[in-house]
């Protein structure tokens, strides 16, 4: 094969993911998601916790009801009176905000002490993967739920929670490309004389290792944001002050049985459809950088 | 084997030992041993009994000493609310939540397995692109959400089904279950089918990748080139290759499913431990909490080794390893 | 008398990257009792010529055109159901690695069997019977204890022996055999070779031995042809063609191997690299590394006889034994 003709990696995975149409469609809607939450406070018609736009004469409007003065609540509103998409919009900000932030600092950590381990070797290595394994071995929802149970409850704590539940994850992986490369580094060794310096690491393990850790690291990302809808529903999660999409649903959970199922269900399907575009879009990332399905 | 078996045990007395050190850690050295194991209403004089009592004047390795043994012992403390011991309270909803990760573990194999072979073999028809979108849709779905559905659609529109509690039970070798009569096997249908769709979306794709990697290995183009019929090569060579890993999976994920089983016993009101637990938090019943923590890594512990034990004996290459010809 | 005819046999891929002729215009023929050699490097086309006979490519490759003549029948007319039948039963193949061509998980005895009684009717007694004698004819010593075996408790060599077996089980009248002891060692790969050549003249079987090694045919072959690029470049018998080889390539890969080397001198190598499927120039696909080629090699070469029993693609032929030394 003659090297003029090596495509840059980076557009290649892009041609090959773009060959799902689903996986488009999930990327296109995830952007489109992370445009609206971003820019929540500009694009909701009402900021719902402003306490002082609100009447209670408007709670539990169906979708399509209009307020006292003049404004439609696209999806109806709740038993305060908030505005559901607004109040969509907000949660979704919360939900994402939470979930991304706990992923990327997972994902440095996990990072971070799987590079450790790879270079260490010996019985620091084993130590610390013997707590990677011990902690992978359960599951992430009861982990969260002792660690809040001990620590209380807060923004601050979910993210401590999210971030314990993910960041064996990032480690492992890391130290599994790290032992394929440290294999290969003793016959680089052989000929140079320059020792494993983290430098080397750095040049041969972080190529290696970024793939797999970004199909992880988007999969993660809607495990976090899933758990911490959980968290919240049980009410064990996000504090009222900034409700994400799992307290919005737990609150609407009681007006199901009388009926008024919009206050639950449509945070219920931003949440479905803010997962399902990340999973979708992880999935066929999955696929594409395997290298053992490669035909 | 024997050897084997003798060191995967002794593997799992020390990740015992190790989680009941830093269970311990997170109760007596990092949380407030007293706010944890005595009852925060207690008045002054009964704090200095109880703390007395417990040891938590003693010194940290003594203290330690103390909770090993009594753990062993099943004494974990009592429950604040209800004051009886809190592992009895745990054991007596164990049966519960056994029950209804069994029933889910069930379906989650029956259905997933053969929808996964059957998407791996052909993974470009259309059948199998619909079960590959199904089954991003059932683990993408938050479970307390398709709890909320369930109970939206089946109970509420339909009427169909009880939304919530156990009904009735019959009694099986000493415990109550629910499967045995119809009232309670329609109360347990949807919170099983709930707490199974996660697992059965994980065991398709599971099973279509393995059978995937399977169906490119030469000795599938080996067993064609014997004029074996598909039948033969997906029912018994693939599948008795990738149901090594499969059942490995299935083994570990059990344990997960009874951490699971926390939501959906929440949404649907079962009675089990997974609840028990929830309640606990919400009025801060600290002893049982702990006694769960533990009863539950034992649990794991246990399962783990119970599923190397049963990887060993399925995959001839393992089992037979010393017996070389 | 005739068994396996192969005309103008023609297999390409379909890649994303290109079309690939894999095969390209291929035909030989093959008589009862007789083993025709079919050599050349890896890449050459010989492996999926196979495969086009057995009817086992897999997309993106298919077979283009050609026939398949087996005992007078155009396989190639046969669908799936009726190749099937016919593949382990009068028409089997022998893979190169019988590590990864016997299934892992499933016993020696097992994988027999099935291969038998997938074509006709056996009862399990009457197919262990057979599978034993067939054992004990390809030299397996203890033969009851190899059936109850697993693949990985037998050495290299008594894997493929078992290979061997599997394919002569329901006396076959084609065995195409495809590197099959390029993964052995030297005395073991003799054993094998002695053995197959014996059963083959015993049982009328005909053989297609595949292989990149000139020595092994040398003692095995009664006909050879040599395969280059997808396209067969020289044929005939054995003896006529290694002697007096016509084409520079087949001269070129006699000169190559190390015995023939005078000791201390530089081995002889043919210059330059096979060419890549993908970017196949037009005309005779040996040009670049030839040192006969000029101008009107070109246009690829059609197949002449320069004698009866041989056939060259080639403008420039060797006619001098001189030129060998």
């Amino acid at each position: 094969m003659s090297s003029a003709d090596v495509e840059s990696p980076f557009k290649r995975v892009a041609a090959d993911f773009a060959e799902s149409r689903l996986a488009l469609v999930g990327l296109a809607t995830l952007i489109l998601i992370l445009i609206v939450a971003v820019g929540a406070p500009w694009v909701s018609p009402q900021n719902p916790y402003n306490l002082a736009t609100l009447d209670i004469m408007d709670s539990k409007l169906p979708p399509g009801g209009h307020s006292l003065d003049g404004m439609t609540f696209w999806l109806g509103s709740d038993d305060q009176g908030r505005d559901m998409l607004s109040a969509i919009f907000y949660g979704l900000r919360v939900s994402l905000g939470v979930g991304i932030l706990a992923t990327v600092i997972a994902l440095a950590i996990g990072l971070a002490v799987g590079l450790v381990a790879a270079w260490s070797g010996g019985w620091v290595e084993v130590v610390i993967m013997r707590l990677v394994d011990l902690q992978l071995s359960f599951p992430s929802i009861l982990i969260a739920l002792v660690l809040l149970a001990s620590l209380g409850q807060g923004v601050d704590k979910i993210v401590i929670a999210l971030i314990t539940v993910q960041w064996a994850y990032y480690a492992r992986t890391v130290r599994g490309v790290a032992l394929v490369e440290r294999n290969k580094e003793y016959i680089e060794a052989a000929t140079c004389l320059a020792l494993s310096t983290p430098r080397i690491l750095f040049h041969h393990l972080l190529p290696n290792v970024m793939p797999p850790l970004i199909v992880i690291a988007t999969v993660q990302v809607a495990h976090a944001i899933a758990l911490e809808a959980t968290l919240s529903f049980l009410g064990l999660g996000m504090p009222i002050t900034s409700p994400s999409l799992g307290l919005l649903i737990a609150n609407g959970f009681t007006h199901l049985m009388s009926g008024k199922y919009w206050i639950s269900l449509y945070p219920g399907l931003a949440l479905l459809i803010t997962i399902v575009s990340i999973n979708l879009v992880g999935d066929q990332l999955r696929d594409v950088l395997n290298p053992r399905l490669q035909k | 084997m024997l050897v084997f078996i003798i060191r995967r045990m002794l593997q799992s007395i020390v990740a015992l030992l190790v989680m009941s050190v830093l269970i311990f850690v997170g109760v007596f050295v990092i949380g407030n041993p007293i706010d944890i194991l005595i009852n925060p209403q207690a008045d002054q004089a009964e704090i200095a009994r109880a703390t007395a009592a417990l040891g938590l004047d003693q010194p940290m390795w003594i203290q330690y000493w103390d909770f090993l043994r009594h753990a062993l012992t099943g004494d974990l403390g009592r429950s604040f609310s209800q004051n009886v011991p809190a592992v009895q309270l745990i054991l007596e909803r164990m049966p519960a939540t056994v029950e209804l990760a069994l029933c889910a573990m069930l379906m989650a194999i029956l259905l997933g397995i053969p929808l996964g072979l059957v998407a791996g073999m052909k993974p470009d028809a259309w059948y199998s692109k619909t079960i590959m979108a199904g089954s991003i849709l059932g683990f993408s779905l938050p479970t307390f959400w398709v709890g909320l559905m369930l109970i939206m659609v089946f109970s509420v529109f339909l009427g169909w089904l009880p939304s919530t509690g156990r009904g009735h039970t019959t009694l099986l070798f000493g415990v109550q279950v629910s499967f045995l009569n119809w009232d309670g096997l329609t109360h347990l249908m949807m919170p099983a089918l709930n707490l199974a769709l996660f697992k059965l979306s994980l065991l398709i794709r599971l099973t279509r990748a393995a059978t995937r990697e399977a169906m490119l290995q030469d000795y599938v183009k080996f067993a064609r080139a014997k004029g074996l019929p598909m039948r033969r090569i997906v029912g018994v060579h693939v599948l008795k290759n990738i149901l090594i890993p499969i059942v490995t999976v299935i083994g570990l994920e059990f344990g997960s499913l009874i951490a699971f089983a926390i939501v959906t016993e929440t949404i649907f009101a079962w009675p089990g431990m997974g609840k028990l637990l929830i309640d606990s938090i919400n009025v801060l019943d600290r002893p049982v909490i702990v006694a769960y923590v533990l009863i539950i890594v034992c649990l794991f512990v246990v399962i783990n080794l119970v599923v190397d034990l049963m990887y060993s004996l399925l995959d001839p290459r393992v089992r037979l390893a010393g017996a070389r010809a | 008398m005739t068994v396996l005819v192969v005309e103008n046999l023609k297999t390409s891929f379909f890649t994303k990257a290109g079309v690939v002729k894999a095969v390209d215009n291929v035909s030989f023929s093959v008589g009862a009792g007789k083993v025709l050699g079919l050599v050349g490097e890896s890449g050459s086309g010989k492996t999926v010529t196979a495969f086009s006979i057995m009817g086992l490519v897999d997309p993106p490759g298919r077979i283009v055109g050609g026939r398949v003549l087996l005992e007078g029948h155009n396989l190639l007319d046969c669908d799936d159901e009726a190749m099937r039948r016919l593949r382990g039963d009068r028409i089997a193949m022998i893979f190169q690695d019988p590590m990864m061509t016997l299934n892992p998980v499933l016993r020696i005895d097992t994988q027999m069997k099935e291969t038998l009684r997938a074509h006709r009717a056996v009862s399990r007694e009457k197919a262990h019977d057979l599978s034993r004698n067939a054992l004990g004819r390809v030299g397996i010593s203890s033969p009851d204890e190899r059936l109850k075996a697993y693949p990985h408790q037998l050495s290299g060599g008594m894997r493929q022996r078992v290979a061997i077996a599997i394919a002569l089980l329901n006396n076959p009248r084609v065995i195409i055999a495809d590197e099959p002891t390029t993964a052995l060692d030297v005395t073991i790969q003799a054993q094998i070779i002695f053995e197959v050549q014996k059963l083959a003249r015993e049982t009328g079987t005909a053989m297609v031995w595949i292989t990149h090694d000139l020595s092994v045919i040398a003692g095995l072959a009664d006909n050879v042809c040599v395969m280059y690029a997808g396209r067969i470049v020289e044929s005939g018998p054995t003896a006529d063609l290694l002697d007096h080889p016509m084409h520079p390539y087949t001269a070129g890969l006699i000169a190559s191997i190390p015995s023939r080397n005078p000791r201390g001198k530089p081995l002889a190598q043919i210059p330059g690299m096979t060419p890549s499927l993908l970017r196949l120039k037009p005309g005779c696909a040996f040009r670049d590394r030839c040192a006969r080629a000029d101008a009107a090699c070109g246009v690829a070469p059609d197949i002449t006889h320069p004698t009866t029993a041989r056939t060259l693609r080639c403008f420039h032929p060797i006619t001098a034994t001189a030129e060998t030394q």
